[in-house]
């Protein structure tokens, strides 16, 4: 069932504005609304084609009124933001994000038009410790509940959703649980981090990565938008890779800081507003989190393009990431090293 | 080093003793099978070696190379962990292993050992055995103990080398990808006995082991090591440092901590790693995972096999240091 009308939230960021445009391009679809606070960078206005950009706060009842006026059958909450940075400190986001959730989600109750719902929602709901599991499916609960920060907020809007559901049994509700971005043109804490020269990493961990390509993450949620396809999905690509193998491959040099120095110097890193580290994201570093993409696969449909390791590729290609140590040095050294074995023999 | 004594330790079962007749002088005669690295090395050319280490070294810095779902680096594993820890297999500990037919060659199995030794060196040295004398060098994949990989250093090495925590899903995910999983149901129980209660079996967890097997259809390999007792000789155990470090235990061995490090050398015990006949659970069926019953007689079955043959490899040693 092709939806007529779709509201996007979150469209004046890469994956709202993107998915919007692309919805847009769509011409079975007859309107596509894009809500936000803040307009579009313009390139992205431009992009978004025929989609309509309403600059409205999903906080405010307003918003009622743009769903119920425009008859929107289908809603696409992707505003949920994980960068504290960006949506003005930590106590606005989690206003935005969980508030605002509350607000879209009572709005559509009320709104009889709406058929479908989808959440980009995050792995972070499954947490991060050395008592994970290897692999997260979508029927595990974390071993410690989220204390703050991005993780509780999902996990919190993820639970609204669920008393949303039950409330209206008639909407169909697709939870995309998305692990970290990459790609050349996205903007997250990730590809901030693997950008810097000289990488701070955890002393004595090594955390696996899994991540997912920018476009793959465009097209599940054009996918899960277009099409009726409740439940809950990880999504993520295929295979993982250890955080010291990706700076390796950035050809970046990490830089081991022991644990308790870890505070000071993410917080170093905040201040000068370089990458903004949440204490999530250090656990993160340390212990990583890897999720199981067989649902996503089976029952959604949907192979990811890219595995890991191509999709940070493709994101350092992309970015044109020049190797700290060029190849030139690296070659020196390693004709220094053969003539040296060939003096020694 | 004198030959290895052979001794009939499967009267009923002459494939067995062949085996391990041909097993004992190669484990401890003077000319080791040669492995397949020197065989590589052995070429004609001089530079050959040199070229592939600096080969090695690049792929190696360039983050060239691949990692499973669980973080195992194979590359890595069978290039560096394991030839670190072969000097201590071969010459330290001198390990014999018994009955490594019993170990298939492909597909998952489920390896179930005694644990003990204060320091789980048995199960690093059960990887070597595992890798280094059966045929299809196969790869062990260790479940730990959620301390371990709290541990910084630690715990990421583990986890490059193929072990991952010991949880039902994990297990599960393992062994119906094919892969050979070791467990080590006793965990803290069993390492941190005391030294009095040596080879004498702690309770088997709740047999979480025993129904992921059922559950995919693997059989359950009982493995007795012997030997492994002795290395840290634990005659006492401080309880409030314990509790400051957050440990389990903290040891107390006639060489620690009253020598520092140097009493974190392990004595140089003899071992035995003797596999036995696997347990067949396809027959049984994957529905019986959630009967308590079969599950409880099947981790006694696995429990009491591996404990009568911890007493038979025990009255037939002579001196835990020479064997």
């Amino acid at each position: 069932m092709t939806p007529s009308v779709v509201l996007v939230t979150g469209v004046s960021r890469f994956l709202g504005g993107h998915l919007a445009a692309r919805l847009a391009a769509n011409p079975a679809i007859d309107r596509v609304l894009g809500v936000d606070t803040v307009p579009p960078p313009r390139d992205l206005l431009r992009r978004m084609g025929r989609a309509e950009f309403v600059r409205a706060d999903i906080r405010n009842p307003l918003i009622s009124k743009v769903i119920s006026n425009a008859g929107v059958d289908t809603v696409v909450h992707a505003s949920v933001s994980a960068n504290p940075g960006s949506s003005g400190g930590r106590t606005a986001m989690k206003e935005m994000n969980v508030i605002g959730t509350m607000q879209l989600l009572a709005a559509c109750q009320k709104a009889p038009s709406v058929r479908r719902m989808v959440l980009k929602s995050t792995t972070a709901v499954y947490g991060s410790s050395p008592r994970d599991p290897a692999l997260f499916d979508e029927s595990m609960t974390p071993k410690d509940l989220p204390s703050g920060g991005y993780a509780k907020d999902a996990a919190e809007i993820e639970g609204y959703l669920r008393g949303f559901a039950r409330r209206r049994p008639d909407v169909s509700v697709t939870v995309l649980r998305f692990t970290n971005f990459i790609g050349p043109r996205i903007d997250t804490v990730f590809t901030r981090y693997f950008a810097l020269p000289v990488v701070p990493t955890v002393l004595g961990y090594d955390a696996r990565v899994q991540l997912l390509h920018e476009e793959d993450a465009l097209a599940v949620l054009e996918r899960s938008a277009s099409q009726d396809i409740p439940g809950v999905f990880n999504v993520a690509a295929d295979g993982v890779m250890l955080l010291s193998q990706a700076i390796r491959r950035a050809g970046r040099v990490p830089l081991p800081v022991p644990s308790p120095a870890v505070g000071p110097v993410s917080r170093v890193f905040r201040g000068a507003r370089i990458v903004d580290f949440s204490p999530e994201q250090m656990r993160l570093l340390n212990f990583g989190r890897v999720v199981d993409n067989r649902r996503l696969r089976q029952q959604f449909g949907f192979a990811p393009r890219w595995t890991t390791v191509q999709a940070f590729d493709d994101f350092v290609r992309g970015r044109g990431l020049r190797p700290v140590i060029g190849p030139e040095r690296v070659e020196t050294v390693e004709r220094g090293v053969r003539a040296l074995v060939g003096m020694l023999r | 080093m004198t030959e290895a004594r052979v001794i009939p330790l499967h009267a009923d079962d002459a494939g067995a003793r062949r085996r391990w007749r041909l097993g004992g002088p190669q484990n401890g005669g003077p000319a080791p099978e040669p492995e397949p690295e020197p065989a590589v090395e052995a070429e004609p050319e001089p530079g050959a070696e040199w070229d592939e280490l600096i080969e090695f070294a690049k792929r190696r810095l360039g983050g060239d190379y691949t990692v499973d779902d669980f973080g195992f680096d194979r590359e890595l594993t069978d290039n560096v962990l394991l030839p670190a820890l072969r000097p201590l297999y071969r010459s330290w500990f001198r390990v014999e292993t018994i009955g490594m037919h019993n170990v298939p060659g492909e597909g998952g199995a489920l390896v179930v050992a005694n644990h003990s030794g204060t320091v789980p060196i048995d199960s690093l040295m059960t990887a070597v055995a595992l890798h280094d004398d059966h045929p299809d060098h196969r790869h062990l994949r260790l479940l730990g103990a959620d301390l371990m990989f709290r541990l910084p250093g630690i715990g990421t090495l583990a986890r490059k080398g193929g072990a991952t925590l010991a949880c039902t899903p994990d297990a599960e995910r393992l062994m119906s990808s094919g892969e050979l999983v070791g467990v080590w149901p006793e965990g803290f129980k069993g390492i941190g006995k005391p030294f009095h209660d040596r080879y004498k079996l702690q309770r088997f967890g709740r047999g979480g082991f025993v129904s992921a097997a059922l559950r995919t259809g693997v059989p359950i390999i009982p493995c007795a090591i012997v030997g492994a007792e002795e290395i840290y000789p634990k005659i006492g155990d401080i309880r409030p440092l314990a509790r400051l470090f957050g440990a389990p235990y903290f040891p107390v061995t006639p060489l620690f901590p009253w020598f520092g490090p140097l009493g974190m050398i392990p004595l140089p015990s003899k071992w035995y790693i003797e596999f036995g006949t696997p347990i067949p659970t396809d027959t049984i069926g994957a529905a019986e995972a959630d009967d308590p019953m079969t599950v409880f007689n099947l981790t006694d079955q696995v429990r009491e096999t591996i404990q009568h043959t911890l007493y038979r490899l025990l009255s037939q040693r002579r001196n835990a240091f020479t064997g």
